[in-house]
């Protein structure tokens, strides 16, 4: 099938067949890769995007359910304030090692911050439970969302 | 077709090439290259604008030599970090070896900054002392008299950046033995604000890895692997697999060990490899189960020992007033690195090859695809990637997965690029675990709360023994990495005796971040606590005890002390259990205290970890307070609930679902105190996750249970 993809502001057209995850559309066809495979069945997170500005997991979202939708991914969501300020606050306390999931970390927690910008400790962790870290950078992922939110009141 | 998949006796060949280390600063005077860059040696490249590049040996899996590596020549070029770059080296054993492992390229051990500290400050030196001779020569003055400050030549009256002088530099001989600057000069080195280098790319979708490599007209390739270890293919079936779009064919592997299914995206390779059918020759496929392996391991600890490692005294145990005794068990584990172990291979016109990987042991497929390929070393070229992740897991002694890819792409036309995908499924399921292992400790006490006797047997599936690293490892027939941490241990032990027994290996092995204290350290630790207890004497005071005045004692009492000072041993907050361990790896020294809440009938919450570290001189203490954290959780999260088990030698898990990572909740704060130390650098990769399960064992026995069976959730733990 033949749609039109919306994607960070500009409009793709997508031959895919029905039922096609949304993550190997914007990885393979679109050639965008910042967004990560990881499990394949929404359990690790790193390849969370946001739809119509909420997180999602590109892996489970069919692109037959999109028609319409404003997807954004890693690569723009630098461009909305609280975006800039997560980036930002990743880069200040070096959360990443590997790097592999901070896509989908900071995806998560621009989500987050945009639903409570001023989350607690159990917030965070509620919410960003699903996002896997192998690296184990819980700890500055739970520092940089508490930092961006400081960011954030400016 | 004939293709030569043996691996073994590849390091020999690397051996018999003979020669030594080759440090880098033999690449006489260098060339200007047409970009207006200049390879001052093989670890330096600036160019004319004056941005330095440093060429990074070792791959970056998170654990940051890009930017160690890249902070060394910094500091003694004189730049700041904001002015230099970093590009990962090409696989080369002659220039980038890593010289803790003789003519090999590779990164693991926890060796990048320990066996580069010397070798990348002095390529850093030697840039600084050609552009300082070259800025010399052209202003006429003594190059002595010239300084080099934030990219800046200044001397004799002058300034100009140090960019000017690079192509004049390049036409002049490099310093025998440049002077290397002093601690005391150092702006860089132990600088606490230095900041990652490859921070802002993985914050912002631009990292590549190599998960990320789309060449022109590539295929997808993913395999459909046996269900067990030792499985053939036998025949095969892609009716149903011809129906799915993007589907291109299915062959099986020269060496029958997989069908191979290329797609022309991953999502078709994906559903085109679930259509296949595979009828399996499973006659010297592996059968056992993972209750099985343990039966064998445990009766081999009741079993006289195949090796005695250490025995100082005929009958040491007699002269105790007082005898404890525990048994341990570890099982497989997996390494489950977040990024899908995967690689491309393409054709180049020169009849070579080139392979895109987060190559952490370049030799090692550089060798294989070298020989599959039948093709000389300089025309297999290996263009190593961001790794997402590894813990151990794309080091393989047989190149796995790269041959893999190598057979996928020798088998087609060689006309499109093979791009090797797994999934996590297959990552789960695809063996080089981490062997189980099983311990049985026998300490004696004296009446005066001392340690007397220690009889220590280990049984396991040996990491090395059959692979191309024994040599490395073994010796007398003892796989070192399979009782490190017990017989090399700084305590003072009389009467220590220590056993090995090999058991069979039901999977392949491999090493998982820090190899074999992933569990020696376990059983030592948990151990020392039980025989404090058995004598009423502190946890910390009975290890302090026991260390006695060697220079290793003593680091490592200090970073037991600093530990439990920062944690205020002894006066844990209301309501909650402390625990330490502290262990030595890989020449570092880590104790951590972990305090937990819960415990006894309660589920038990990891509320604080106060770690102290000694790795020698940190030169970026960022970064190794980082890897503490990390090496904590990445030891936690296994501990706490995570095996890998089979049946029928089928492995039963296949997604994070049923191995639960470690989740943002699971710990509370880590705090990290960095020993000052003029030391040479250690490892820091690895040393903070041998102390982390081990101090949260103590912490449960000290609310009331001991743990003696990982993971802890097997031994009636449960955690909130």
């Amino acid at each position: 099938m033949s749609l039109t993809l919306k994607l960070n502001g500009v409009e793709h057209s997508v031959d895919a067949e029905p039922g096609t995850p949304l993550l190997w559309v914007i990885r393979d066809e679109l050639k965008m890769t910042g967004t990560k495979f990881g499990c394949g069945v929404a359990s690790c997170g790193s390849c969370t995007v946001h739809v119509d500005g909420a997180p999602v997991r590109s892996c489970q979202t069919y692109i037959e359910d999109l028609e319409g939708a404003e997807v954004t991914t890693i690569e723009a969501i630098g461009e909305t304030d609280i975006g800039a300020a997560v980036q930002q606050a990743w880069k200040e306390l070096d959360v990443v090692q590997c790097g592999y999931c901070q896509s989908g970390q900071i995806m998560s927690a621009v989500g987050l911050l945009s639903e409570n910008p001023k989350p607690s400790v159990e917030d965070i962790h509620d919410y960003m439970n699903g996002n896997a870290c192998r690296c184990a950078t819980y700890q500055r992922i739970r520092a940089g969302i508490q930092r961006a939110s400081e960011i954030m009141e400016g | 077709m004939t293709v030569s998949t043996s691996r073994r006796g590849f390091l020999k060949a690397a051996a018999a090439t003979g020669a030594l280390l080759v440090v880098g600063l033999n690449a006489k005077g260098a060339f200007a290259a047409a970009d207006g860059t200049t390879q001052i040696n093989p670890f330096v490249k600036i160019s004319e604008d004056g941005r330095v590049v440093a060429v990074i040996k070792h791959f970056e899996k998170g654990q940051g030599p890009a930017t160690g590596l890249s902070t060394l020549i910094a500091e003694e070029i004189g730049v700041g970090m904001e002015q230099i770059d970093y590009e990962f080296a090409p696989s080369n054993p002659e220039l980038y070896a890593n010289l803790a492992f003789g003519q090999f390229q590779g990164t693991g051990g926890s060796t990048a900054m320990a066996n580069s500290f010397l070798q990348y400050r002095s390529a850093g030196a030697a840039a600084r002392e050609l552009l300082k001779a070259a800025a010399a020569e052209a202003w006429g003055a003594e190059a002595s008299a010239l300084d080099i400050v934030d990219g800046v030549i200044i001397g004799n009256d002058q300034s100009a950046p140090l960019g000017e002088f690079v192509a004049r530099a390049a036409a002049l001989e490099a310093p025998a033995e440049p002077q290397l600057k002093s601690p005391d000069q150092w702006r860089l080195i132990g600088n606490p604000d230095v900041r990652r280098l490859d921070s802002e790319i993985k914050g912002n979708g631009q990292a590549m890895f190599a998960m990320d490599v789309h060449l022109p007209n590539q295929m997808i390739a993913m395999l459909a692997r046996p269900p067990q270890s030792g499985g053939l293919v036998a025949s095969f079936d892609d009716t149903e697999a011809q129906t799915v779009k993007g589907f291109i064919r299915a062959a099986t592997l020269p060496n029958n060990a997989a069908v191979a299914v290329y797609a022309e995206n991953t999502w078709a390779a994906i559903q085109a490899r679930e259509a296949l059918t595979v009828e399996w020759d499973l006659s010297q496929a592996e059968t056992r189960s993972s209750a099985q392996i343990k039966e064998e391991i445990m009766a081999a600890l009741e079993a006289d020992a195949e090796f005695n490692v250490l025995k100082n005294d005929p009958a040491p145990m007699d002269k105790a007033d007082k005898v404890i005794e525990q048994t341990f068990y570890f099982p497989l584990l997996a390494h489950a690195p977040m990024e899908p172990l995967n690689c491309t291979i393409e054709a180049n016109e020169d009849g070579g090859i080139t392979l895109h990987d987060g190559a952490q042991f370049p030799t090692g497929p550089h060798m294989a695809l070298s020989q599959i390929f039948e093709l000389p070393m300089e025309k297999v070229r290996i263009k190593t990637m961001l790794a997402g992740g590894s813990f151990g897991r794309r080091a393989t002694p047989t190149a796995d997965y790269q041959v893999e890819a190598a057979l996928a792409f020798v088998i087609t036309d060689r006309s499109r690029p093979v791009k090797l995908v797994w999934s996590r499924e297959d990552d789960m399921r695809g063996g080089y675990y981490r062997p189980a292992f099983g311990h049985k400790v026998r300490v004696g006490l004296s009446d005066d709360g001392n340690i007397v006797a220690w009889d220590h047997r280990i049984a396991g599936q040996s990491i090395m023994k059959g692979t191309a690293f024994e040599g490395f490892s073994v010796r007398d027939g003892v796989d070192h990495s399979s009782v490190e941490g017990v017989s090399d241990t700084p305590y003072d032990i009389p009467g220590f005796h220590v056993g090995l027994t090999d058991t069979k290996k039901a999977t392949s092995t491999l090493w998982w971040r820090s190899v074999g204290h992933t569990h020696t350290a376990y059983a030592m630790e948990v151990m020392m606590d039980m025989a404090a207890r058995a004598v009423g004497r502190d946890a910390v005071e009975f290890r302090l005890a026991h260390l006695g005045d060697s220079k290793d004692q003593q680091r490592k009492a200090a970073v037991l002390k600093l530990a439990a000072e920062k944690a205020n041993w002894g006066n844990p907050t209301a309501g909650r259990t402390q625990g330490v361990a502290v262990h030595k790896s890989f020449g570092s020294f880590v104790a951590e205290v972990i305090e937990i809440s819960g415990g006894g009938a309660e589920d038990v919450q990891i509320e604080k970890v106060t770690c102290a570290v000694d790795c020698g001189i940190a030169v970026n203490p960022d970064v190794i307070k980082a890897q503490i954290e990390g090496g904590v959780g990445y030891g936690l999260g296994a501990a706490m609930r995570d095996e890998i088990t089979l049946t029928g030698g089928v492995v039963d898990q296949f997604n994070f679902p049923d191995y639960e990572p470690l989740r943002i909740g699971d710990i509370g704060a880590i705090e990290t105190h960095i020993m000052p130390s003029a030391e040479p650098p250690t490892g820091i990769g690895e040393p903070g996750t041998p102390p982390s399960a081990p101090a949260l064992a103590n912490a449960i026995a000290g609310a009331g249970q001991i743990v003696a069976v990982l993971p802890m959730v097997n031994d009636g733990i449960s955690f909130a």
